[in-house]
């Protein structure tokens, strides 16, 4: 990465050819890095965990520098599921719901013990992890995780938004793979 | 001429009343905690409103029977999040009274100090999230910088941030380290700045008081029909804490005022907290001035695990640490209840012990699910916006809600 | 708690409630008295109204399972905010038939409390405005705080029961 002046170091840019006034790469590339740094989250905060995201998108662990600055409730407008917290067999369908309403292409992060797995609360109550009902990508483990394990799930959600291929929401493996929930 | 009756237009016919149902929750960026509330609406005034808890319901009544006790202080962490400290250590005292072990001073002194630095956290969130539903954000974000001082100095205590799990039975697990005295020094020095910045910005803000004065108010009678306590309670004029009129802990020993507001309001509510938040700040100094020497346990060999360089010599203390970690040890029958000033009220624990190694029965009791249910009450006749306001000055938490 | 004080709050339920009280102990400074069902709401506002026992504010309501008896006990405490006094009193209900009267028009605040007592234990509370699930799903048909009910959801099979005690 080159620096300018007072340490700021710029990113990388991706490979392609470069001449006087333009420069010409494949479409993935421009929408990956496009769509990474500019990704809405929806905090589907329910317990603990979700405390420790108010301290990520506080002053000291800042979320916003990533891109994250607005933080969608609406699920049709949001990118980024965040599930934060436990998860009861009654909140279950409540979480389909809004991920069902989320508009393509959507990701889902897991924060924390809870909904990765149901954590310590091996209950009657508690959903034994959020992937028995909807898809999820990136699981942050930790009781409650760390912020900047927070921030580090939501790295490698920007790296998986990046190298995404721009066909793999219509691929007959998605479908499948969306079938597999019983989500059209 | 005469008037008898009005004239009125003889076709006129006043329209049906008719109502709206709006679903607030359970996902919804103003109720901090997921509970859900239908409201029936007359246009922007709210007639009923139906609330539904239970979407984090983890079970920890049940989860505790199958518990040995030292394993129950997790659970109870997650009942009050932002204060987990008074949790914990609630729950030790309750079983410190069924054993009847003799706590020394300065354990006493020090969860003090540990417990009035979580009120001050567990405020902190309250007060800025009544600002942040104003619509004054900034101020969530100062406040929230001290948070992240309380937990460092929690990270040096016990090493959690949020979940502490801080203490064991019978004492805490290690002195403090000197990096604890001087972040608890620097977060003295520094919080009174911030939280004269904080009111400044709003306990005399036109605005704020416009949108809190006379909002969602209770009257006396009322909070102690629904067995209120905590801030809601003192805001309404009654002036019950937990730490004066049963003192636990040591807290006869220091000087501090209970602020009483008057009639309930948001106003009322915020400002009660502002003022026990330097109450909390006055009685953590002078339990650091008068912190006398001694032990930071209690000696409990049955309950506290021994210090390693003993297991590995001492026949009785291999024993011991193998009981304690296998969750075998025998706790005498007999059925008790303790009960700690949290955050948002009385917090009692109800523990019945039939002898054996796991709790017989564990009730707690919350002070969110019981204050929750005259919320329906105290929002009839509003409009949607204060009964956003008035729900969130309440401080319900929905993991103490639902346990 | 003073030996005259207890003796006070029993005799202030013996005026009107003779032969009421099954026992009375107290158990680590909290006076407990175990009654009879039938009456105890009555008993109750007796203690709420009367001059000596002004005991108007409820802290607590549970219940308790005990299967060897076969039976399921309600716990009430009360506290008496003038002259700072607590007691508990506590009524046993045959496992069969587990009804007794709801104490919502002494506190409202008892409402929540026994609809939660009514979702894990399944006590029937007679009167109770809405005597539905609060906190469980509103299908589930058993009463889960009961002995005989596992802890665990059994719907799980990715757990070796072994390593984990069951």
């Amino acid at each position: 990465m080159e620096t300018l002046a007072n340490g700021i170091k710029i990113g990388e840019k991706p490979d392609g050819m470069e001449g006087h006034g333009f420069f010409a790469t494949s479409l993935e590339k421009v929408v990956g890095l496009a769509r990474k740094n500019s990704i809405w989250p929806l905090p589907f905060a329910t317990s603990c965990c979700g405390i420790e995201f108010m301290a990520t998108m506080g002053a000291h662990y800042d979320l916003a520098r990533f891109g994250s600055e607005r933080l969608s409730f609406s699920p049709r407008q949001a990118d980024l599921l965040m599930v934060m917290g436990t998860i009861a067999k009654k909140m279950g369908p409540v979480l389909r719901q809004v991920y069902e309403q989320m508009a393509e292409p959507r990701w889902v992060l897991s924060v924390g013990a809870c909904a990765s797995s149901g954590g310590i609360f091996d209950t009657y109550s508690v959903l034994q992890g959020i992937d028995r009902i909807i898809p999820v990508d990136v699981y942050v483990p930790g009781c409650p995780p760390r912020p900047e394990q927070i921030i580090d799930g939501v790295m490698k959600i920007q790296r998986l938004v990046e190298t995404e291929s721009l066909r793999r929401r219509d691929s007959a493996e998605y479908k499948a793979m969306l079938n597999s929930y019983g989500i059209e | 001429m005469d008037v008898k009756e009005p004239v009125t237009d003889q076709f006129y016919q006043a329209p049906e009343k008719q109502y709206s149902y709006l679903n607030l929750g359970p996902t919804h960026p103003a109720t901090h905690g997921i509970f859900q509330n239908v409201l029936k609406m007359d246009g922007e005034v709210i007639v009923e409103a139906t609330p539904t808890i239970g979407y984090i319901h983890r079970a920890f009544e049940k989860l505790a029977e199958r518990r040995p006790y030292n394993q129950i202080t997790p659970i109870t962490d997650r009942m009050n999040y932002c204060s987990a400290p008074i949790n914990n250590i609630g729950w030790h005292m309750t079983v410190e009274k069924l054993l009847g072990i003799e706590i020394p001073k300065r354990v006493q002194y020090l969860r003090v100090i540990i417990m009035e630095l979580a009120r001050i956290t567990d405020h902190i969130i309250c007060n800025a999230v009544i600002a942040v539903d104003t619509g004054a954000l900034t101020g969530f974000v100062y406040m929230f910088q001290q948070r992240e001082s309380v937990y460092e100095i929690y990270e040096e205590i016990c090493g959690a941030r949020l979940t502490s799990n801080v203490g064991r039975i019978g004492g805490f697990e290690r002195e403090w380290p000197e990096k604890a005295w001087e972040k608890i020094d620097k977060f003295l020095k520094e919080f009174p700045v911030v939280l004269k910045e904080f009111d400044d910005l709003l306990s005399r803000n036109r605005i704020f008081m416009d949108r809190t004065v006379n909002v969602g108010g209770i009257t006396a009678e009322m909070a102690l029909s629904y067995s209120f306590s905590g801030v809601n309670l003192r805001s309404a004029g009654v002036d019950y804490d937990v730490r004066v009129a049963m003192p636990y802990s040591s807290y006869e020993d220091f000087q501090f005022i209970i602020p009483v507001g008057k009639s309930g309001d948001v106003y009322d509510r915020f400002m009660v907290r502002q003022e026990e938040m330097r109450q909390s700040l006055s009685i953590i100094k002078q339990a650091i001035e008068k912190l006398p020497e001694g032990p930071f346990h209690a000696k409990v060999p049955e309950f506290y695990l021994p210090p390693k360089e003993e297991v590995y010599n001492n026949m009785e203390a291999l024993i011991y640490h193998f009981k304690i970690v296998m969750g075998e040890t025998d706790v005498p029958k007999g059925e008790v209840y303790h009960c700690v000033e949290g955050g948002n009220g009385e917090l009692g624990f109800y523990l019945i012990s039939d002898g054996g190694r796991t709790p017989f029965r564990l009730h707690m009791r919350r002070p969110c699910f019981i204050y929750y249910q005259a919320y329906p009450e105290m929002i009839k006749g509003s409009m949607l916006s204060d009964a956003i306001l008035t729900m969130s000055s309440m401080n319900v938490i929905a993991g103490e809600l639902d346990a | 708690m003073e030996l005259d004080d207890q003796e006070k709050i029993i005799a202030v339920i013996n005026e009107k409630f003779e032969g009421e009280i099954l026992q009375t102990e107290m158990l680590y400074d909290f006076l407990t008295i175990t009654l009879k069902k039938d009456k105890i709401v009555p008993i109750i506002r007796q203690l709420y109204e009367h001059a000596d026992t002004k005991f108007q504010y409820l802290t607590t309501l549970c219940g308790i399972h005990f299967p060897d008896l076969n039976q399921i006990a309600v716990m009430y405490q009360l506290h008496n905010l003038f002259t700072n006094q607590r007691i508990r009193l506590k009524i046993y209900l045959p496992i069969e038939n587990p009804t007794v009267q709801t104490l919502t028009t002494v506190f409202p605040a008892a409402n929540w409390m026994e609809r939660e007592t009514y979702d894990f234990y399944g006590v029937i509370f007679e009167g109770h405005p809405n005597l539905k699930r609060i906190l469980n799903v509103e299908e589930m048909t058993i009463f889960p705080l009961r002995k005989e009910y596992p802890l665990e959801d059994q719907v799980r099979n990715d757990k070796n029961d072994s390593m984990f005690g069951r």
